[in-house]
C-alpha cells in the first residue's frame, strides 16, 4: 500500500537525522558563539502579520482559518517573524540585537522539480548595526560558519537590491516600464530586458548602461567598469562594502554582483547569496531590510542571511567526497 | 577540461546541427557527437545531448552549465530558475494556429458551439493565446503528430511549431494566426553563471561576435 506525503516533503530517518542534527549543530554552536541567541517563532502567523512585512506575504502559498474565521499562514521565512518579535518583544533592548534560528519554512513549488516545498533554514539577523559594518558581520559570519560544517569552495554573492531601481529613475526611463524591466531581472531573462531597453530609443550610454550592468560580476574589477554615472551612490555603497570586507580578510570569497537581485521586497540595500560548485543552486541568502522591522512600530536598522540547511548538507557530503 | 571549461546541453533534433556548427566555431571538437548519434554523454568536449525539452531541467539542476534550447520549450515550462542569456538567431520557427479550410470553421464553432477544441503539445501557450484573445478552448493534449487531429475531426484546429509550413500543407492546413516567433537560446545555470563567469562571459562574446 501506498500512503504519499505532499510533494516536496520529506521523512528524514536516523542516518541522515544523525548528519543534519551534527550540521544544525555547528552551524548553531558558530552563530552562538559569535553572540547570536537562538529564537523560536511559531510556524502558522496570522497573515495579515506577514503582509505587513510584505505586501505579497513573502510568497506565503498555504493558508488556514482558526475557529475564529481568522485566516492563518504557513511561514515562508524566519525574517518577517523576527522583525515581529524584534519590534513587539525586544522594543525596550538597547544596542545591537543578535539572533539565529534553525527551522522550518514553507514555500511553493513547481510539480516534480525536486526542489523542497517544507524546508530547514538555518540563519542570522543583526538588529540595530546600519551600514557596512553590519553587513560584514553577517557576511563573514555565514562564511565561518559553512568552513565550520566543512565547506571549502563557498562562495558569496554580494549586490545591491536597489542598484536597477535607482539606475531606472536616474536614466528618466518612464515610471510604468519600471516594473517589466526589473521583472525580466528578476526572471533572468537578459534577452526580454535587452529587447525592452532598446524599445526605449535611449541614448547609447544609457542603453548601453541598462543592459550591460546586471552582467557585470566577479573581483573588485567590477566596481572599476561599473565607473560611476547613474548608479553612483549604489556603486559607492558597493565599493566600500567591499573593502571593509577585503579588511576583514575575506575577500577571495566575495563575488561582486552588479546583476544581483532577490525576490523579496523588504530589501533595501545590500544583498547577499550564497554558492558552492556542488550544488546548481544557491545555498542561501539574505541582505539589508532597514525598513521592515519599522513597519511593526519601531524603526530599526536591520540585515541577515540565511542557509539551506538540506542544501549546505548536499555540499558537504560533495567536499567530503572531494577529500 | 572542454575547450569552453563548461558543461554545455546539445538538443537533439533541430536546433542539434545549429548548436554543434556554433560550438566548432568556438573550438569545441563536435566530430564524435555528430558520428554517435547512441551515444548522450560526451566527457572530452564537455557536452551531454538530450530532447530539447529536457534542457532547462538539467540546466536548473547545474548538471550542465549552460544549454540551447528553443524559445517555445521555455514559453511552455516557465518559473524555471535558468539564466536567458542570448538570441541565438537559428532554429527560426513560428507559433501557429492551424486548421482545416482556413479561419471559416473556427469562427463557426465558436459562434456556434461557444468553444474551440484545440490539441497542441503546448497547452500553456494555446491557453494563454486563446485566453488573451478572448476566446474559450477545450485542449486536448497529444503527444506524436498533432496535424492529424484536426483531420480525424477530433479538434477544430492545432496550436503547433512551424519551421516551413511544408507539413501543415501537406496535411490541408492552413495557419489562421501566428502566435510567437520562436528561435534558439542560450540558458545558464544560475550558480554556474556566478562560479564560472569568466568563461560564460567569453562564450557569450564570441557567439555575439559571431552571430552580428
Amino acid at each position: 500500500m501506498i500512503h504519499p506525503i505532499p510533494a516536496g516533503t520529506r521523512d528524514v530517518l536516523p542516518d541522515e537525522m544523525r548528519e543534519l542534527r551534527a550540521l544544525g549543530e555547528r552551524l548553531r554552536a558558530t552563530f552562538e558563539q559569535a553572540g547570536y541567541g537562538e529564537v523560536w517563532t511559531p510556524m502558522v502567523e496570522y497573515e495579515q502579520v506577514l503582509r505587513t512585512g510584505d505586501e505579497r506575504a513573502a510568497d506565503a502559498a498555504y493558508r488556514m482559518f482558526d475557529d475564529q474565521g481568522r485566516v492563518l499562514a504557513l511561514r515562508s521565512d524566519m525574517t518577517i517573524p523576527i522583525a515581529r518579535v524584534v519590534a513587539t518583544r525586544l522594543s525596550d533592548a538597547e544596542g545591537p540585537l543578535r539572533l539565529c534560528y534553525s527551522a522550518h519554512s514553507y514555500r511553493v513549488v513547481g510539480q516534480r522539480t525536486g526542489q523542497q516545498r517544507e524546508f530547514l533554514q538555518s540563519g542570522i539577523e543583526l538588529i540595530g548595526v546600519p551600514g557596512e559594518d553590519g553587513e560584514v558581520e553577517v557576511v563573514t559570519l555565514a562564511l565561518s560558519a559553512l568552513e565550520a560544517a566543512g565547506l571549502a569552495r563557498h562562495r558569496v554573492g554580494v549586490g545591491d537590491g536597489s542598484l536597477y531601481r535607482r539606475l531606472l529613475t536616474a536614466l528618466e526611463v518612464p515610471g510604468d516600464r519600471h516594473r517589466e524591466l526589473l521583472e525580466c531581472l528578476t526572471r533572468r531573462d537578459m534577452v526580454g530586458l535587452e529587447l525592452r531597453v532598446d524599445a526605449l530609443g535611449l541614448a547609447r550610454d544609457a542603453r548601453d548602461l541598462l543592459v550591460g550592468l546586471p552582467e557585470l560580476r566577479g573581483g573588485p574589477e567590477v566596481l572599476e567598469r561599473a565607473g560611476d554615472g547613474p548608479a553612483g551612490e549604489a556603486l559607492e555603497r558597493l565599493r566600500t562594502l567591499y573593502a571593509a570586507l577585503e579588511a576583514r580578510g575575506v575577500a577571495d570569497r566575495v563575488i561582486l554582483d552588479l546583476g544581483l537581485v532577490r525576490d523579496l521586497g523588504y530589501y533595501t540595500g545590500a544583498i547577499f547569496e550564497i554558492y558552492d560548485p556542488a550544488v546548481g543552486f544557491a545555498l542561501g541568502g539574505g541582505g539589508r531590510y532597514d525598513d521592515l522591522i519599522g513597519r511593526f512600530g519601531a524603526e530599526r536598522p536591520a540585515c541577515g542571511i540565511a542557509l539551506d540547511v538540506q542544501r549546505v548538507h548536499v555540499a558537504q557530503a560533495a567536499e567530503e567526497g572531494q577529500r | 577540461m572542454s575547450a569552453t571549461g563548461l558543461t554545455i546541453a546539445v538538443p537533439r533534433g533541430a536546433l542539434m546541427g545549429g548548436t554543434l556548427d556554433l560550438l566548432d566555431g568556438l573550438g569545441v571538437d563536435t566530430a564524435e557527437v555528430r558520428s554517435n548519434d547512441r551515444k548522450l554523454l560526451f566527457e572530452d568536449a564537455g557536452i551531454v545531448t538530450m530532447r530539447p525539452s529536457d534542457v532547462p531541467t538539467y540546466v536548473e539542476h547545474g548538471a550542465a552549465d549552460i544549454g540551447v534550447t528553443g524559445k517555445d520549450v521555455l514559453i511552455e515550462a516557465p518559473g524555471r530558475d535558468v539564466y536567458e542569456l542570448l538570441d541565438l538567431g537559428f532554429g527560426r520557427c513560428e507559433m501557429v494556429v492551424a486548421a482545416r479550410g482556413g479561419s471559416e470553421p473556427l469562427e463557426r464553432a465558436l459562434r456556434r458551439l461557444g468553444r474551440l477544441r484545440i490539441a497542441t503539445k503546448y497547452p500553456r501557450i494555446a491557453t494563454e493565446h486563446f485566453g488573451r484573445t478572448g476566446r474559450q478552448i477545450e485542449i486536448v493534449a497529444v503527444k506524436g503528430s498533432v496535424e492529424l487531429a484536426p483531420l480525424t475531426g477530433m479538434v477544430d484546429g492545432i496550436v503547433d511549431l512551424t519551421a516551413t509550413g511544408k507539413t501543415l500543407a501537406e496535411n490541408g492546413l492552413e495557419v489562421v494566426e501566428e502566435i510567437v516567433t520562436c528561435t534558439a537560446r542560450l540558458i545558464a545555470n544560475p550558480v554556474a553563471h556566478k562560479l564560472k563567469a569568466p568563461e560564460i562571459d567569453a562564450l557569450v562574446e564570441r557567439l555575439r561576435g559571431s552571430s552580428s
